[in-house]
């Protein structure tokens, strides 16, 4: 066998993003020794592509006025469809505001409150307080009843993950780019640390560490049609399924964003909404009204997206070779705005789609956009099934999203669980001692070097690693996406079973050397397949719908039998996940309506104003 | 304009394997509607060749990963429609950064460097206090800031200047405007003096011709010039007080 590296350290974070970052700082500031791995550059990672903003409620501007944590909560809960633990919602909405401050003394540049007087697209006039001024400043997002969104024009979650990186830089805390981790390693009890290919050389390398952190992000890729990241295939959660202990929750609550940019699936971000922009139909009628008089083009965004689907299926999407599509309309916002506040939009379109949102309509349709779904921790972060693990950010189950995630709160739970997380990590790793027997490390890197050799020498086949992942894209966005059905669900389990075998016989066309990038995509596809089947046969077993989850065979939230969170375990060998179930935590709201979307009682035209969630 | 056949020419060499040359390899592809760098480069490696390496993440023009001369020009691959160029496109790897392998080069590294040798951090003796209210600032000044932050590290401006190419220690463009965005902050307690001592040299501001390669080949437009001007200004007033 080969001579691999093994690299000893306290704290193991996987993943770079604004959640593994804000982690590795609070443990490094307790003072222990930190590494930090990650696919590529920090600042390259998928958080930097959130334009949006992030949720407080700080209630600094004229429309934030009286915001507070209470009404964060409310939000937070009904966006959930009532989904999440609501311990956990309470105590993120409580340390947002912190959260964002310390962004802010970091060197973040929020945009800030400039009083006066100013004219909303709507026509509305508010007035931003005088003795606001300077404090930092929100805009409007999907879902929420106050502008809680704080911003940095359009690039929020650059600023942050710059930030974010600067303060890693100046802690000098030991970050291996190009690294990905391929499997975790534990003794059935706890977790040790991972073994890791270099993506620069092609080596294996083995961490091990006293605690070990999933911050991985999301699993975006395994759709065809994606606004995520093209890193973001899962692969932090499936290490996690595939040790047989550690459960995934809520595989089945997949988020659509309402404008992904036809045919590119750029995202188009919901500020264009919250800023006033508009959704036409073919017969440029804005149709969001008909079915949300409320919330309009800003109900939540898995209301939005259905009833878009729902109105391209009634024969008014505009037709294109991409399929039918909707239109955005930002016109009206005018030059001016459009090329500063929204520049990142207007580029987008100009660039990757050769149209000028000034003057003209910008074709888009729901595409996949989040995963809440993801590897179940308790609420301080800790992993169920193996000791000494811990999971965070877009790629942990918190819970704080539920069914359904609002815009803005995924950028917050990312620094907010960094710092909740992070401080846990950190005292939980100063009671532990690092006993690890040598013969595990290297059984471990053994057992990945065989498969890495299999791969390359075809020992158990020659399927094609590029097509397998495409065709479970396409099973995917044919039958698992917005609306969902027993039948097409069980065409979707049956199909993604027969790739998880014919996965098994995965073999190269190359020589697999050094940093194969067909290596990397064999190494991963199987444990994609696996995660499609977590969220395939979870939503077939989910005979409700809820939040993202929308059944068309049971149209309706059923509280008495589904009030309860999915768990997905993949035990060695098997052919489909084991599903277990536990109860959500409600410690405060007990369900009810959301004020919003098609079973609640403000979707209809003839409500009178006034419900609990409005502007 | 569509339906044309494309000719990539494509620079391969990959470092690990000691009997590998630096050499061109010629792909044809059909090009599609929309077609871009990031789709074409796809194509060829899931049908013809799954050895060749580039790099991309976001695909949309966000996170500098994918910098590479096209045609001669550094250029963001995931936002070069193909249809805005000739029939036969050449692809080399940015120079300046260390190649890790075809197309892939290591940009990360690099800026990781820069950022330490200018400690691109805020510098303050204030601790953070989590009950009290945010300090105020200028809208206007939170948007400098921004502005000179939207630097993706690309590495776009640095294979394209003839200091960096030659002076492999020299800040380039991005590094200098990353000072100046510093340099901005109310937040940041360095004066230009602390600044001096880093970039008052050849590898900072006094390296620089002013030929400005870098503003034409910043992708996100950044004021380059704007910002290397304010650096020099500001770093010879602190020389002359010295
Ligand atoms: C286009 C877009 C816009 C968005 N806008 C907003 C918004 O405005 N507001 C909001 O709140 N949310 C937004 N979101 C969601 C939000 O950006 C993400 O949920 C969040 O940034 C995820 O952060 P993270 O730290 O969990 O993961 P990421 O930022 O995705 O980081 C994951 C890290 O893990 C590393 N990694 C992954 N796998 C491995 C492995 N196997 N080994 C080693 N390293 C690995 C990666 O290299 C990366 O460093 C948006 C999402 C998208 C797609
Ligand atoms: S102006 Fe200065 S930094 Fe820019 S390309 Fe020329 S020498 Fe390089
Ligand atoms: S200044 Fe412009 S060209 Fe240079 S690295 Fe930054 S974004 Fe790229
Ligand atoms: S892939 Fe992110 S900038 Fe091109």
């Amino acid at each position: 066998m080969m001579n691999h590296h093994v690299h000893v350290t306290d704290v193991l974070v996987i993943g770079a993003g604004l959640a593994g970052e804000r982690a590795a700082i609070e443990a490094s500031l307790a003072g222990l020794d930190v590494t930090v791995l990650s696919l590529v550059p920090p600042r390259r990672s998928h958080s930097t592509a959130a334009q949006g903003g992030m949720q407080a409620s700080l209630g600094n501007c004229a429309m934030g006025q009286g915001d507070n944590p209470d009404i964060h909560f409310e939000d937070t809960v009904k966006g959930s469809d009532w989904g999440c633990d609501q311990d956990v919602a309470r105590l993120f909405c409580e340390t947002a505001p912190i959260a964002v401050r310390q962004m802010a003394h970091w060197g973040v540049p929020w945009s800030r409150v400039v009083a006066g007087k100013r004219k909303l697209p709507s026509g509305k006039v508010i007035e931003e307080p005088a003795e606001n001024e300077g404090l930092i400043t929100a805009r409007d997002f999907g879902g929420t009843a106050k502008w809680r969104t704080c911003y940095t024009a359009d690039g929020t979650g650059h600023t942050l993950q710059y930030t974010m990186d600067s303060v890693v830089i100046k802690l000098g805390i030991t970050v291996h780019d190009r690294m990905e981790a391929i499997s975790l390693i534990h003794d059935g009890e706890k977790c040790l640390g991972a073994v890791a290919r270099c993506l620069r050389t092609g080596n294996l390398v083995a961490y091990v560490a006293k605690s070990t952190v999933i911050a991985t992000g999301g699993y975006g890729r395994l759709y065809t049609a994606s606004t995520n990241a093209v890193i973001n295939e899962g692969t932090g959660m499936s290490i996690a399924l595939d040790t047989g202990l550690v459960p995934l929750g809520n595989m089945e609550a997949v988020q659509f964003h309402p404008t992904g940019l036809v045919p590119v699936w750029i995202l188009i971000t919901e500020g264009a909404r919250g800023d006033g922009g508009y959704l036409l139909d073919k017969n440029l009628h804005r149709f969001m009204p008909d079915y949300e008089p409320k919330k309009k083009e800003l109900a939540s965004r898995d209301v939005v997206s259905r009833r878009m689907i729902q109105h391209i299926r009634k024969g008014y999407g505009v037709d294109s070779p991409y399929g039918p599509h909707l239109w955005l309309d930002i016109r009206h916002l005018g030059a001016k705005h459009i090329n500063t506040n929204l520049r990142e939009i207007a580029n987008i379109c100009r660039n990757f789609r050769g149209i000028d949102p000034v003057k003209e309509l910008i074709p888009v349709r729901p595409t996949q956009h989040y995963s809440m779904g993801g590897v179940r921790t308790n609420i301080d972060g800790k992993v169920y099934g193996l000791k000494n693990l811990f999971a965070l950010g877009e790629a942990a189950c918190w819970d704080l999203h539920g069914f359904n995630r609002l815009g803005g709160n995924s950028l917050a739970e990312t620094i907010v669980s960094g710092m909740i997380v992070g401080r846990k990590v950190a005292e939980h790793t100063q009671g532990v001692t690092l006993e690890y027997s040598g013969k595990l490390i290297q059984d471990n890197l053994a057992q990945q070097e065989e498969r890495i050799n299999n791969l390359i020498r075809g020992k158990n086949g020659k399927e094609n690693p590029y097509k397998l992942r495409n065709e479970m894209g396409q099973v995917l966005m044919d039958y698992v996406g917005i609306f969902r059905n027993e039948q097409g669900l069980k065409t979707a389990v049956a199909k993604l079973q027969e790739l998880h075998a014919r996965a098994q016989k995965i073999g190269l066309q190359t020589d697999g050397r050094g940093p194969s990038p067909e290596l990397s995509q064999a190494l991963r596809v199987p444990g994609m397949i696996r995660l499609a089947l977590c969220i395939a046969y979870g939503a077939l077993q989910r005979k409700e719908s809820r939040g993202s989850h929308a059944r068309e065979d049971y149209p309706k939230r059923d509280d008495v039998n589904w009030l309860k969170r999915t768990l997905a375990y993949w035990p060695e060998g098997a052919e489909l996940p084991k599903l277990d179930y536990e109860p959500v935590k409600i410690t405060e709201l007990p369900p009810g309506d959301r004020g919003y979307g098609e079973s609640s009682a403000s979707s209809t035209q003839d409500q009178p104003a006034g419900g609990g969630n409005n502007g | 304009m569509a339906n044309r056949q494309l000719t990539f020419n494509i620079f391969r060499y990959n470092p690990t394997n000691p009997k590998d040359k630096p050499h061109m390899q010629t792909y044809q592809l059909q090009e599609t509607e929309g077609m871009t760098i990031f789709v074409a480069l796809n194509m060829i490696r899931e049908e013809q060749d799954p050895s060749l390496m580039f790099d991309f993440v976001c695909r949309a023009a966000i996170c500098g990963s994918c910098g590479m001369l096209i045609n001669g020009k550094p250029r963001l691959a995931c936002r070069t429609l193909t249809k805005d160029l000739p029939p036969e496109i050449t692809l080399l790897p940015l120079p300046v950064f260390k190649l890790i392998g075809d197309l892939s080069v290591d940009t990360g590294t690099w800026f990781r460097h820069i950022s330490l040798k200018t400690e691109a951090w805020i510098h303050t003796d204030k601790e953070f206090d989590p009950r009290a209210q945010e300090e105020r600032m200028d809208n206007k000044t939170a948007y400098d800031i921004y502005e000179a932050e939207r630097c993706i590290e690309c590495g776009c401006c640095i294979a394209g200047c003839l200091t960096a190419n030659l002076r492999p220690e020299f800040l380039g463009a991005a590094g200098l405007n990353r000072v100046a965005r510093f340099m901005v902050d109310p937040r940041d307690k360095r004066s230009a003096k602390d600044y001096f001592e880093v970039i008052g040299s050849d590898e900072g501001t006094f390296g620089c011709y002013g030929l400005m390669a870098c503003e034409d080949n910043c992708p996100m437009e950044l004021p380059l010039q704007q910002q290397l001007a304010f650096v020099r200004r500001k770093m010879a007033w602190a020389g002359l007080k010295r």
